[in-house]
């Protein structure tokens, strides 16, 4: 069974956010990065054990510049046989898809797992587009799978519920809570990342259809009223008659 | 010219998801000066109701295998129908559905997209929108360059409203590709609000001690008729579902109202709710975090605050 893994890159989930003086960019500057935890912990997760029942190979693949290594040799410590990266600096979700697709469309994948969404720009639409433009069914917040070798059985989040289905055949996923557990590399794993063969491979150039004009902050709140324990009356009013929301 | 919706109808009902999307339609549509279409996928009562919230017309593709999610099936049928109608902007709701054909629909019908946009576009000086990044730390405001355009709209963002009256309904066929996927079964509970849509939110934490200690929180949510929600610590050990958990690695959310008992407040939580319009913070420590993101905040053991919440809002909904 060969799986292809896509992982990106985000800013590390306690990182203060700050942008430049102009405020058009994001300011990386004091910021560790991780790798997305829905990709490590979910998506990468139950692809090794997939592989692990049904043996084969599980391929990492980032779109980002060389600064990302770090992030695919932990992906490649984690358990990845081999990773790809795409060398360029992707600036919409649209950008990373067709880089994606277009290293997937002829090596044979039987899965492509995404996860559900990166955490810093959360558009999880990365996964659907790669199955779109591979034309393959997709499956988003798939929080079980299961593969007898000829068909897989998903359950995918719903508002409210989960909804189960089955595939055969080529298919992409995004991978949300549940589907597995996070693994921690061990000392061993990460001595063998280091001889793991990881590919660099150009980019291809696609047309910028959305830029980002400006960042700004949210509004500050304006400060919390206390209300006495014995006097939830006084609270009920002022949800009623202040906030305007009962 | 047009705008195209597509109105959710979950086993066969509009929500309140199906209004929004049709208003936030029309309102563009008024800006650009163009109609609002709707398109309704599989079963659903009274498609011309959708008319009310603003859409000239309902394309009603009624085919059966609709009423049974597959990606590919939604996508094909949204574009041909956008095609047809000649749409430069789709909408689709921020939801389950709307989430997983969004990026596709981008590539299919060669548009920009932008996902989780909770503002109307500003149209002056090229369209943008705005959408909450880095979990509702920051807001980014994004331009979308293409001829067209495909956006998902955010729960809670813009209010529905009532603005016209019955739309006519055209009944149509589109034609699918072969399925690959087989649906075999759908598990959800019925009757309560979806968290994302959800107006009034009750959520507790590890402080309520145990899951049997829940009832308290559902009295409180079925007073208001609220839905109720978790903190990871509590979906994890498995006190509640895993749907219910709100915050960074969860469902988030922006209602009018949360109220969170026992919860401390940690960064992941917050950011999945402090899009919420009025925070209640209850929590016996006064040192808890999430007093600084609250509104009205009130310190105490939530084992007496909460009943006695529940009792005051009992006294309050029968005066009024």
């Amino acid at each position: 069974m060969k799986v292809l893994v896509c992982i990106t890159k985000t800013p590390e989930t306690t990182s203060k956010i700050a942008f430049t003086a102009d405020n058009t960019a994001f300011s990386t500057e004091g910021i560790s990065y991780i790798m997305n935890p829905y990709d490590e912990w979910y998506a990468l997760v139950r692809a090794l054990e997939l592989k692990e029942q049904h043996s084969g190979t599980v391929t990492a693949i980032n779109v980002g510049p060389a600064e990302n290594d770090v992030i695919i040799r932990k992906a490649l410590a984690i358990g990845a046989d081999d990773a790809v990266r795409i060398d360029t600096d992707p600036k919409s979700s649209k950008e990373v898809a067709v880089n994606i697709a277009a290293y997937a469309k002829d090596k044979g994948f039987d899965m492509i797992f995404c996860g559900k969404e990166s955490i810093d720009y959360s558009g999880a639409e990365v996964a659907g587009m790669v199955a779109a433009i591979l034309d393959l069914p997709y499956f988003s917040f798939v929080s079980k799978l299961d593969h007898d070798g000829q068909t897989a059985t998903v359950e995918r989040d719903i508002e409210g519920g989960v909804e189960v289905a089955t595939v055969s055949g080529g298919f992409v996923i995004s991978a949300s809570k549940g589907l597995a557990e996070q693994r921690i590399p061990n000392m061993r794993g990460i001595m063998m990342a280091k001889r793991k063969p990881l590919e660099v491979i150009a980019g291809q150039d696609v047309q910028e259809d959305v830029s980002t004009i400006s960042y700004s902050l949210p509004n500050e709140k304006q400060g919390v009223k206390m209300i006495d324990a014995e006097n939830m009356d006084e609270l009920v009013r002022l949800l009623h008659e202040e906030a305007k929301v009962i | 010219m047009s705008v195209l919706v597509l109105a959710e109808s979950p086993k066969g009902r509009f929500k309140k998801a199906a209004q929004e999307v049709v208003h936030y339609g029309y309102q563009v549509a008024q800006m650009t000066g163009s109609e609002c279409i709707a398109v309704v996928l599989g079963s659903a009562d009274n498609p011309e109701s959708l008319g009310i919230y603003g859409a000239t017309k309902v394309m009603h593709v009624s085919d059966s295998s609709l009423d049974v999610f597959d990606t590919q099936h939604y996508i094909a049928a949204v574009k041909q129908i956008a095609e047809q109608v000649g749409a430069t902007v789709i909408v689709v709701n921020h939801s389950a559905t709307g989430k997983s054909i969004l990026g596709g629909l981008a590539v299919k019908l060669n548009a920009g997209s932008v996902s989780g946009v909770n503002t109307l576009p500003v149209i002056t000086d090229g369209f943008r929108v705005k959408k909450n990044v880095f979990a509702g730390k920051a807001i980014a405001e994004i331009q979308v360059n293409s001829d067209i355009k495909v956006l998902s709209l955010m729960g809670n963002s813009v209010p529905p409203v009532e603005v016209g009256s019955a739309a006519p309904v055209e009944v149509q066929t589109v034609t699918l590709p072969k399925s690959k996927t087989v649906v075999t079964g759908q598990n959800t509970v019925d009757g309560i609000v979806p968290l994302p849509e959800a107006e009034l939110v009750v959520s507790a934490g590890r402080g309520m001690k145990g899951p049997e200690n829940w009832g308290i929180i559902e009295d409180l949510a079925n007073v208001l008729g609220a839905t109720t929600a978790c903190s990871r610590p509590v979906a994890d050990t498995g006190w509640r579902p895993h749907h219910e958990h709100v915050g960074q690695t969860g469902v988030a959310i922006r209602p009018n109202l949360y109220i969170a008992a026992g919860i401390s407040g940690a960064i992941q939580h917050l950011a999945g709710v402090n899009s919420s319009k009025t925070i209640v913070v209850i929590n016996k420590d006064p040192e808890a975090p999430f007093f600084k993101a609250a509104d009205y905040g009130v310190c105490a053991d939530l084992f007496d605050v909460v009943p006695a919440l529940t009792e005051s809002l009992k006294r309050f909904k029968e005066s009024n």
